[in-house]
Order: structure tokens, then C-alpha cells, then sequence
């Protein structure tokens, strides 16, 4: 170690005798601070180390406890630090959960009630004056204020740093302006002489309690700008203790390292070269956390070239290069380095960690362990187990832990479980442990789609509640019948293709003639607040609510099963619904539209004398029987992916969120590590057919497709946009895509459907009879990726090779999912086409179920559901559209076209219908 | 023409502050009655050991008392308000009365310092108001099931001391003492108060602090050591930091070496005259008293010194004849 390690602070009551030399005044001016003992800061202290696990930012279980408001257990936290060779502490009561001011107080109370604690100085650290005042009045010793900065103008830092002054504290000062945050030398090196000069000349403070936090930014994140983050915080170090004297630098060391999460050898390496030309340049304190430092002397010699190159920014290639190395490290540093430190924790704190952290290795043993102590085996469950939970709740609930992590949670959770069943069967115990509540859920029928159901239920099943999971195409009367017989509390329906939207108001309509009053929950990626007030909710006069995410699942059912506040609860979401139906009723009604006819004069025109028209190079329908799955894997669009599992941002942006960048890169690492085992054991099949034909349009939007030989020919069905537009803007069918039939020019046109989700099932199951959900889960989220990934990519193929009108086509992924290319692809169901039944069409036409198995469910999703079909659009001006809201007018049309019932066709096309 | 700021003459000799006015107060061996007087005659609790509203019941007696002080040789003498805060005079609910005690103390104080001051005007007499530490801790708990207990706010003491203060320089104190520090969150309180009140009126009055270190441990109540006491106080202008009470000239000594090697201020010390016998007396004879404390004299350590508990004028007769032979201790600073 070079330095910064641990140095017993009391002992500095060293020469600086101030009377007799003249030392004291003219030369330096050591920072002194206070606790119960003085920690004096003199150029032979080094470095002097802040412990930061006292801040509710920095340590998970800090937070946990003080929210927990079991702050004697957080005390230890403090008391472990300073143990630990912390020479100052750190505490921070920032978050929207805590009344900071109340928790800073009452823990600071606390930990001066504590000699062995409070012998050290304390940082009151937080970005509200009010918190950073009440903490300095309850400490005696000479404390540091975290932080003030000028952003917020000279006026209030000046008035800030006044009364720190009265108090007597020392100051952090940020690198911060009306301007922002410093993030280069100049900027940095501006701030902190603007501030010194302020401070000690308009102030009269003294310099050598003035502390500069000079922004320590990650390096190696592969943008340009942040090439030169380190060397410019060294280098402004450098200034500062050369130009403003007396002054001290401090920093939070392991931001440098951001990048390389994850890779503990590679950040142990980063901060300890970080911190030794920091320290050498300057810098004089700062937060460290010493179990990820490595020595110095010890980091092997490429790895040290690699992070110097880094830090110090010495060659223009030094991230690929260190990145190139990492890769080579990581699997390594974590088999070697796995801190099990914890496994000596107490029970309770080992199974709260493994159930947070997902750790399933030592479960079994743990579980073991407490019922041998406990006195019924239900008690693990009702004691140490839901403890734990209640943590893993606690932390989703106030967005610390993600839906990933609380999935792999549950799998420890129901492994624990399973191990404790037959204990709890021989002792005979009553199976209906303390649960919160029962809730039923399914997908309901026609419809295949679970991954958000499934996600869902995890979650509720995390916090208490009993889940009775009724699968997929689950019929009304199943739901009804299964709802009675387990006396369920809640209900939650899903569902996502369109009809299945009418099925849920049916069910609504059921519950209500059958006097059912169990909460109703909707959900589901077509379901929305708009459709559930206005449709379902009258239906059904116990409450409905409308839940998309799994966070606020939980919150929902929670306050639905509320003993006192239940009531009122649902007696608001009634209120809610019933006001938000008649804002969008009202809303509704003001839209205007365009007769049929109107519509279709106005239609988009196309210039087809002017077209070139691709015929087909290889013309007529095409199986592939078998796709490589690892060449799909290269077209896979993550974004949605990590929308699945509620983390929300792009990729690959989202895995440097400085919020859910962690979980996103980890969920990514397992997915990838899935997608591996999936190409390596082959256990999905992608399948595809295609077919493209000559085509025009013919009278009132339809298509007519040619399949030649002695097949005939096939209507596609299209519907156009109704509603009032301005002048000029043309009302859209996608049958004007197609040149008229009138004008004697032969088009193209062509259908598909793909599917990755063949093999999904034999994984899920697998995986949950290994009580998985995560991977189960993971499994079909990664199908329904390949399966969109194996649309684009066939769409590519058919551009470039089959029909061929984009020969020369070279985009790259990012192009493909921003559809840079010519022609469109739309699939019956969504905006443009919401006529599912237009999916019969493309079977007939292809086959499609007797050459490569999707099936259509009665409600027209597909199964397997990871699948995709839709049609092929080449025209240059080809454009996906929303069909918007049509008029009777046109269903009347559409019905007689398509030769169906008025009523089957308003059931398939109720969404889109405008109100009478 | 001699000086007679108070800041420059310390630069020039050794200060003698005065003796304990409770020791003295002993001796009239006042009554109820005489601690009631007309005033507070029918006052409906017991007013008995509150010495500070002697200043208002037995004024002549506080008048003998400080004069006896500097007949003695006192350069200072403390005004009668140790315990005139609203916080301490809760006891006797005398709240309302704090601020008449404080200005009555420091008028009664300022008229003796004034008469012997234009008798002998080479040796300019000073008032310290005395602010004491209150019967409260903003910094402990005083119930040992409740650690995080605090009996006390921060605000509550600095509106009290605000109140103190300014009534103290209303009648005319030169000084400030904020004395016998056992809490140093107390002080701290104190120390804010002051320096709003200096800010309020414009004035730069110098200002005192003396800490207790409670036993042998070396440490204050609070728990503090003597060099992290004085790191948390120094951020104010003071004239001098020191110690006093609890211990005996002897036991001061090397407490009074760390401030004194630490601080660019004055150092005080007013130690007690020993440490109490068996009947909680203080026994210690005035000669023996001064020959302790020439060791601080010797070693440089003090600017200004006096006597606590059990100190008498014969204890500052004594000291101030000592000091005469001993230069002051060198300050670099001075408020």
C-alpha cells in the first residue's frame, strides 16, 4: 500500500507549537478537525480516508435500516467504519424516502452518544441547507460540511458559508456554477479560484478549512470527452494546491472506474493509480473504499500500463486497449476474488443478503440452519425468509433494486420454500402461512402472451401475496370458476392483442352478473387506463385498475387490500376512473371525420408512371425450415428487451444509466450468457415463410394478390384513415401502396410470418421446475426478441435477395431498428392494419401453419407466441400509418367487403370504431 | 499615556482576574428572606442558592465583593450571572427577570471597575460579563435508556445566551467569559449568540472562553480532549481560551500546555483553590495556591490567571503580587 492506509489521527499533536516559530502563520496552515479527538491535517498525514458507508447513497443496508428506523443497527455501520480505520465519517440522509432533517438529527444523537465513535470528526453531508444546518447543531466537534457550491449564485453561497463560519465547520466546496458542473480543467480550475477568492476575502474564511471536491468523472467510457477526465482532476489538483493555499482537494475515488462495473480487478487497479498521481499531485483526502484498492506495487505490469495508458490518457487507443484486456480478466477476478465475507454475518443477515442479491449457493444450507433453531419449520418462512423479502420489497418499492434483480430473488425465495415443504407437511402445519392476499391471474382467452403476466406475479409473489397463475388462454368460465374456488382476493387479467381487450370487458360483465367484488386489475401492452375506464369499469362496480408496471402492481394491490384504507381506496380509483371516462369521452366527441367516400378521394397519390417497379427476383412462397440463431442474434433490438423487465432507456445507452446502468448491464450479461446456451444447445428453432406476388389494388382499398397456377387470386383487406385532416394531408390506406389495377402497371406485394418460439416451452419448463423464473422468464423475452430480430433480418433478405428492389442496401443494425431502408413491413393487429383477421388471409396464402407450425388461436394471436407476421410494402414511399378511429360508415363497407356478420366485424374492429 | 485597551495591555503583562464570588457570598450567609429581599418577597418558590438575583436583592453585597477583588489586585473582576440564562433561572421560574439580572450585574460590576479605575488610572479595572454553561447538555442525554435524548436544543440555548449577552453589554461588561465549558455544543451555542449580538450592534466586544476538564481522564464532560476543545471553539476572534474549575492549579498544567502549544490566542486559567477536602471545602491556603501556579508563569503558558471554587481576594492578593515578576506569555493574535 502506498500511503493512504490508516493513521492513527490522535497522534498529531505534533510540532506545529504555534508561539514560539512562526511556522503557524506564514507558512502552512494545517486543516484541523474534531471529534471527541483531533484529527489534524498536516502534509505527514497523507492521505485521510472518509468513510461513506454511513450515507444512505452509498450503502444499501444504511438505507435499509434508517428507513427501517432501526437506527442502533446503523450505528454499528458507523462503528465498523471507524473500527475499519475511516478517520472521518460521512453522513448522508438524501433520499425522497427519509425525513432527512429528522434521521440526520436523531442518528448524529446517537452517534455521539458513542466514544469510540464519536472520537472521530464528522462530514454532515447532504444537498440541503436545512439538513446540513440541523446536523451542525448537534455535534460539538469541528465538523465538515458536504458540500456548498455557487450554483445557486453568490448571494446564498456566501449567507451558506457565513453561517458555517458561526458554526465552526470546515467546508467542501463543488465544482459547481450558475453555470453547472465543472467537467474539465479550465472550468474546474475557474470554480474553485472564484469560490476560494470569495470565501477567504468576502467571508474571511479560513483557507485551510476550505476543502475542493474537484468532480471525479468516469474515464474508459468511450466517449471522446471523457479522454481526459482524470488527467484534468489531476492536473486541477495540482493547480489548486499550488494556487490557493491552504486549501485542500478531496474526491470520491471509485466514480473514475464507473465503466468497468462489474470488473473489480480492472477498478481495483483504476483507483489505485488514480489515487496515487492524484495523491501526488495533491489531492488530500477523499472517499475510498479500501476492499476495492488494490497496492499499488502489486498490479501486474501490463494491466498497470493498460490503466495508466487510461488515466493519463497516453495513447489514443488506451480504452480498446484496456477494454481488450478486461475481457480477458473478468471471468478470472470473479472466481478468484468472490467476497464471501458476508457468509459470516448473522443468519438473518446472510439470508436477507442471498434473497437481495439473488444468491442461490448457500440457501439451502441457511434454511437448514434456521430450522434446526426454530421451533416449527413455518417459522423460517414467517421469520427469516419474509424478513428478507420485506427488504428485497422495500428496496424495489423505493426504485434501489430493479425488476431483474427481484426476479432472481424470488427464485431463491421459492428454492428456499421448496426446501422447507416437507418439513412443514410432516409437521403438519396449516400450508396458509401469514399471506398478504390471494390474487388469481391469467391471459385470457385467445391470447398467448405472458411475459408481463409472468413478471407480475414474481413480483407479487415477492411481496406476500399467493399467486394462483392460470396460465395462458385461460376462457372467462375457468376464470370465474377458479376465482370462487381458491376465494381469491384480487384478480388480474392480460392480455395483449386486441380482443383480448373484449374479453376482458366480458369478463368484467360476468363478475358483475355473478356479484363478484374481489378488485379487478387489467393489464397488458394493449390494454390502457383510457380503455379500462371507459370500458371495463362500468361494467364491473368493485374497483378496476389499470397496472403496466410491476412496481406499481404492488402498490396497487397493496392499498386494494388495505384493511383500514381499503375502502376509500377503492371508492378514489372509482372516482378516478369515472372522471378520467368523462374528460375522454368529452375529448372524444369533438373529433370530426370524413365520410368513406371523402376519404378515398382523398387518398395518397402515387405518381405510378413514374415508379419503378421491382419484379421479384425470386418470386412465390419460401419455407426456412431451420434459422441459425446466432446470426439473429446481431439484429436483436435490446431496447425493448430491457423495456420488458421495466428498466427504461435505449441501448446501448442504458447500460451507462446512471441509474439502472448497473442492473441493465448485468440483465444483459445474462441474457447473453442465455442467448450462448440457447445457439451452443440448440433449443430453439426459428422458422419462417415467406411469399411475394403480383398485386394491385382494386376498388374500395383492397389488394389483390395473384398466386398464380391454378390458386387464383386472394383480397387483402385494408382500411383507411377517417378522421378530419388538414388540407393537403392525404387520408392513408395501405392499399394505396399498390399501383391501381386501372393503371395497367403490374406491383408486387408480399407476406411473412416468422417464429423463434419453437423449443420456449421444453426451457420453461425446465427452468421452473427448477423453480427459475428468472430464466423462465428470460427464455421467452429472449424469443421474442429473436423472433423480431428474425423479421428484420428476413426483411433485409427479402430487400436485398428475394425481391431484390435494394440490391445495393448497407445499413447497420442501429439503421435497421431506425428503418432507415425503403419499404415497410406492417403486421395485421397493429396501428396500421388492426384487422386481425387479415392474419387468415396470409395462412391461407402461405400455409403457414402446415409449413412451419404457428397456430391461430380462436382469438387470432399466434402460437408459439414468439412470432411475427405481417405483409411487404415496397414502394419508396411505402409509410407505417395509424388507422386512427373510422365511422360506422366504413364497418358497414369493410363487413360487406370481407362477406361477415356487421357484429363479428365490430367485435374485431371495436377499438378503432368512433363513437355514434 | 498608558493603554487602556484591554487587547493591548495583554501583549504587556500578565491579567489577574478575580476570585469565586459564590465562596465570598458564603460568607454573609444570607437567608431566604435576605436572598427574597423586599422585592421578591412573596415570590411563590424558594429563592435560596440562586445567587445571581443578589444582584437585585443584596446589590451592596455584590458591590463589596468585586471591589474586595480589586482592592486585592484583580484586573477583572466577573459579573454576578453565571446562572442568569432563561435556561438555568427556569429553576426558580425567574425567566422573565434574566435580562434586569444581567444589567443590573454589569452596571453594579461596571460602577466598582470605573471608581477604582479613576483612582488608579496606570491600572484600568475591567468588567468579564460571565456567561455560564446552564444546568443543561445540548450534547448528551441525561437518561441513560435514551442515548439519542437531548433535553436541550441548540436554538433554545442560543436564544438564551442572546438574551444574556446583550443585556450584559447593555450594562456596560468589556468582556464576554463564557466559562466553564463542560458541553462544548453549549459553548458553541453561546459563541453563535455572541457573535449575531456583534454583528447586530456593530461592536467588536473581546470575548473569553474557559473549558472544564471534569477529571484526571483529561477530557471535558462531553468527552472532548483539550486540543479537540479547542479546535471546536477556535473559529471565533477570541482575546484568550482557557480552563478553569474542577481542578487545582496543579492539575491544570499540562491541559493548559496543549492549548497553550495549539493556540495563537491568550490562555486564561482560573483554577480552583485545590480540590475539595472531605467536607467538599476548599482548603487550600493562598500561598500554596500561587506556588502552583507559578509553574504556569515558568513555563509561558498563561496570559491571564485567577481562581475558581474556594479562591478568595487573599488567593488574588497573592497571585497578583506573583505575576508582577513573570512576563506574558507571547500571542500572536489577539481579538
Amino acid at each position: 500500500m502506498f500511503g493512504h492506509g490508516v493513521k492513527n489521527s490522535s497522534l498529531h499533536t505534533t510540532d506545529h507549537n504555534s508561539l514560539r516559530g512562526s511556522r503557524a502563520t506564514s507558512d502552512f496552515r494545517p486543516m484541523k478537525l474534531a471529534g471527541l479527538e483531533p484529527l489534524v491535517v498536516t502534509p505527514e498525514s497523507n492521505f485521510v480516508n472518509i468513510g461513506e458507508r454511513t450515507n444512505v447513497a452509498g450503502s444499501r443496508k444504511f438505507l435499509r435500516l434508517i428507513k427501517e428506523g432501526k437506527f442502533e443497527e446503523a450505528v454499528e455501520i458507523a462503528r465498523h467504519q471507524v473500527e475499519g480505520g475511516a478517520q472521518i465519517i460521512d453522513v448522508n440522509m438524501d433520499d425522497g424516502l427519509i425525513d432527512g432533517k429528522e434521521a440526520m438529527v436523531k442518528y448524529l444523537n446517537l452517534l455521539m452518544a458513542e466514544p469510540d465513535i464519536a472520537r472521530v470528526p464528522i462530514m454532515i453531508d447532504s444537498s440541503k441547507w436545512e439538513i446540513l444546518e440541523a446536523g451542525l447543531q448537534v455535534v460539538q466537534g469541528k465538523c465538515v460540511v458536504n458540500s456548498i457550491s455557487l450554483k445557486e449564485g453568490e448571494a446564498e453561497f456566501i449567507r451558506q458559508a457565513r453561517l458555517i463560519r458561526r458554526y465552526g465547520a470546515a467546508v467542501i466546496i463543488m465544482a459547481f456554477d450558475e453555470k453547472g458542473q465543472a467537467d474539465n480543467y479550465d472550468r474546474r480550475i475557474e470554480i474553485a479560484k472564484r469560490s476560494y477568492d470569495i470565501l477567504v476575502q468576502e467571508v474571511g474564511f479560513p483557507p485551510e478549512d476550505i476543502i475542493f471536491d474537484l468532480n471525479v468523472f468516469p474515464v474508459a467510457t468511450g466517449m471522446e470527452e471523457h479522454r481526459r477526465n482524470a488527467v484534468d482532476f489531476i492536473e486541477a489538483t495540482r493547480w489548486v494546491r499550488q494556487n490557493l493555499p491552504h486549501a485542500s482537494v478531496s474526491g470520491g475515488v471509485s466514480n473514475i472506474s464507473f465503466s468497468f462495473r462489474g470488473n473489480n480487478t480492472v477498478r481495483e487497479a483504476m483507483h489505485s493509480v488514480f489515487l496515487f498521481h492524484a495523491i501526488k499531485a495533491g489531492m488530500n483526502m477523499g472517499i475510498v473504499n479500501p476492499t476495492l484498492l488494490e497496492v499499488y506495487d502489486d498490479i501486474p505490469k501490463d494491466l498497470l500500463e493498460y490503466v495508466e495508458d487510461v488515466i493519463l490518457n497516453r495513447r489514443e487507443d488506451a480504452t480498446e486497449r484496456l477494454l481488450d484486456f478486461a475481457e480477458k480478466v473478468v471471468g478470472k477476478s470473479r472466481q478468484n476474488q468472490k467476497d464471501l465475507s458476508w457468509r459470516q454475518q448473522s443468519l438473518q443477515d446472510r439470508i436477507t443478503r442471498a434473497l437481495v442479491k439473488g444468491i442461490e449457493e448457500y440457501i439451502e444450507a441457511d434454511v437448514e440452519e434456521a430450522r434446526l433453531e426454530a421451533s416449527k419449520p413455518i417459522e423460517v418462512i414467517e421469520g427469516y425468509l419474509m424478513n428478507g423479502m420485506n427488504v428485497v420489497g422495500d428496496l424495489f418499492g423505493s426504485g434501489k433494486m430493479f425488476l431483474p434483480q427481484v426476479v432472481k430473488s424470488a427464485r431463491v425465495m421459492k428454492k428456499a420454500v421448496a426446501y422447507l415443504t416437507p418439513y412443514i407437511e410432516a409437521s403438519q402445519e396449516a400450508s396458509g402461512r401469514g399471506m398478504a392476499g390471494k390474487i388469481l391471474m391469467a391471459t385470457v382467452k385467445g391470447d398467448v402472451h405472458d411475459i408481463g403476466k409472468n413478471i407480475v406475479s414474481v413480483v407479487l409473489a415477492c411481496n406476500n401475496y399467493e399467486i394462483v397463475d392460470l396460465g395462458v388462454m385461460v376462457p372467462p368460465e375457468k376464470i370465474i370458476q377458479k376465482a370462487r374456488e381458491h376465494q381469491v382476493d384480487v384478480v388480474g387479467l392480460s392480455g395483449l392483442i386486441t380482443p383480448s381487450l373484449d374479453e376482458m370487458v366480458f369478463l368484467a360483465k360476468e363478475m358483475e352478473r355473478q356479484q363478484f367484488r374481489v378488485p379487478l386489475l387489467i393489464g397488458g401492452a394493449t390494454t390502457s387506463k383510457a380503455h379500462t375506464a371507459v370500458k371495463i369499469d362500468p361494467e364491473y362496480k368493485a374497483a378496476v385498475v389499470h397496472v403496466n408496471d410491476a412496481s406499481r402492481a404492488v402498490t396497487v394491490v397493496g392499498d386494494l387490500l388495505q384493511k383500514e384504507r381499503g375502502e376509500a381506496y377503492i371508492q378514489e380509483v372509482k372516482e378516478d376512473y369515472a372522471s378520467f371516462r368523462e374528460k375522454f369521452l368529452g375529448r372524444v366527441r369533438k373529433k370530426e371525420y370524413v365520410s368513406l367516400s371523402e376519404a378515398r378521394a382523398n387518398n395518397f397519390k402515387i405518381s405510378w408512371e413514374a415508379t419503378q417497379i421491382t419484379v421479384p427476383a425470386i418470386p412465390g412462397r419460401q419455407v426456412i425450415d431451420e434459422m441459425d440463431i446466432a446470426l439473429l442474434r446481431s439484429c436483436i433490438d435490446w431496447t425493448p428487451f430491457f423495456r420488458a423487465w421495466d428498466l427504461h432507456g435505449r441501448y446501448p445507452d442504458i447500460l451507462e444509466d446512471e441509474i439502472v446502468g448497473e442492473q441493465a448491464q448485468s440483465l444483459f450479461d445474462d441474457a447473453n450468457k442465455m442467448l450462448d446456451r440457447l445457439t451452443k444447445e440448440g433449443g430453439l428453432k426459428a422458422r419462417a415463410v415467406f411469399g411475394l406476388y403480383p398485386a394491385n389494388s382494386v376498388d374500395s382499398d383492397d389488394i389483390e394478390v395473384v398466386l398464380g397456377d391454378d390458386r387464383g387470386s386472394v383480397l387483402f383487406r385494408t382500411l383507411r384513415q377517417q378522421a378530419k385532416k388538414k388540407e393537403g394531408v392525404p387520408h392513408l390506406a395501405l392499399s394505396d401502396f399498390i399501383a391501381p389495377k386501372s393503371t395497367g402497371i403490374q406491383d408486387y406485394v408480399g407476406c411473412f410470418c416468422v417464429t423463434a418460439g419453437f423449443g420456449t416451452d421444453q426451457w420453461v419448463k425446465k427452468y421452473e421446475a427448477d423453480l427459475d423464473d428468472y430464466h423462465a422468464i428470460m427464455v421467452k423475452a429472449l424469443a421474442d426478441r429473436l423472433a423480431e430480430a428474425f423479421a428484420e433480418y428476413l426483411h433485409r433478405e427479402v430487400r436485398t435477395k428475394y425481391w431484390a428492389y435494394a440490391k445495393g442496401e448497407n445499413l447497420n443494425n442501429d439503421q435497421l431498428i431506425r428503418e432507415d431502408y425503403r419499404g415497410i413491413r406492417p403486421a395485421p393487429g397493429y396501428p396500421a392494419c388492426p384487422d386481425h383477421l387479415e392474419k387468415k388471409t396470409i395462412w391461407d396464402i402461405l400455409d403457414v401453419e402446415e409449413s412451419i407450425g404457428v397456430k391461430l388461436t380462436e382469438n387470432l394471436a399466434m402460437y408459439p407466441a414468439a412470432s411475427v407476421s405481417g405483409y411487404y410494402f415496397a414502394h419508396p414511399d411505402a409509410r407505417y400509418f395509424g388507422l386512427g378511429k373510422i365511422t360506422e360508415e366504413q364497418l358497414e363497407d369493410y363487413a360487406e367487403r370481407k362477406g361477415i356478420p356487421l357484429d363479428e366485424a365490430r367485435k374485431w374492429l371495436s377499438p378503432n370504431l368512433a363513437e355514434a | 499615556m498608558s493603554k487602556t485597551r484591554i487587547q493591548d495591555i495583554i501583549q504587556e503583562r500578565i491579567l489577574v482576574l478575580d476570585g469565586a464570588m459564590g465562596t465570598m457570598l458564603q460568607r454573609y450567609k444570607f437567608t431566604e428572606n435576605d436572598f427574597r429581599g423586599d422585592r421578591f418577597q412573596n415570590w411563590p418558590h424558594p429563592l435560596q442558592g440562586n445567587n445571581d438575583i443578589l444582584s437585585l436583592t443584596q446589590p451592596e453585597a455584590i458591590r463589596e465583593i468585586h471591589s474586595a477583588y480589586f482592592k486585592a489586585g484583580a484586573d477583572i473582576v466577573e459579573t454576578n450571572t453565571f446562572s442568569a440564562t432563561s435556561v438555568a433561572m427556569a429553576d426558580y421560574h425567574l425567566e422573565k427577570y434574566v435580562y434586569e439580572i444581567n444589567l443590573q450585574s454589569a452596571r453594579i460590576a461596571r460602577a466598582v471597575a470605573d471608581e477604582f479605575t479613576a483612582r488608579e488610572p496606570e491600572k484600568p479595572r475591567f468588567v468579564a460579563g460571565s456567561i455560564g454553561p446552564t444546568n443543561k447538555t445540548a450534547s448528551m442525554s441525561p437518561d441513560v435508556n435514551d442515548p439519542g435524548y437531548r433535553a436541550i436544543s441548540f436554538e433554545t440555548l442560543r436564544k438564551a445566551y442572546h438574551e444574556q449577552a446583550s443585556a450584559l453589554v447593555e450594562g456596560g461588561v468589556d468582556i464576554l467569559l463564557v466559562e466553564t465549558v463542560f458541553d462544548t455544543l453549549n459553548a458553541k451555542a453561546a459563541l453563535f449568540a455572541i457573535e449575531e449580538l456583534k454583528e447586530e450592534k456593530g461592536i467588536n466586544i473581546p470575548v473569553m472562553i474557559s473549558g472544564t476538564i471534569t477529571d484526571a481522564s483529561g477530557r471535558t464532560l462531553s468527552g472532548q480532549t483539550a486540543e479537540s476543545f479547542l479546535i471546536s471553539v477556535s473559529h471565533i476572534p477570541f482575546l484568550s481560551v482557557g480552563f478553569n474549575c474542577a481542578l487545582g492549579a496543579k492539575q491544570l498544567v499540562p491541559h493548559l500546555q496543549v492549548l497553550s502549544s495549539n493556540t495563537e490566542f491568550a490562555v486564561s486559567a482560573h483554577p480552583n483553590a485545590g480540590l475539595p477536602n472531605a467536607f467538599g471545602e476548599y482548603d487550600q491556603s493562598p500561598d500554596e495556591m500561587a506556588s502552583q501556579i507559578r509553574e504556569y508563569l515558568e513555563k509561558g503558558l498563561v496570559n491571564i490567571v485567577g481562581g475558581c471554587c474556594g479562591s478568595t481576594p487573599e488567593h488574588i492578593l497573592a497571585i497578583a503580587e506573583l505575576v508582577k515578576k513573570f512576563e506574558p506569555r507571547k500571542c500572536l493574535v489577539t481579538a
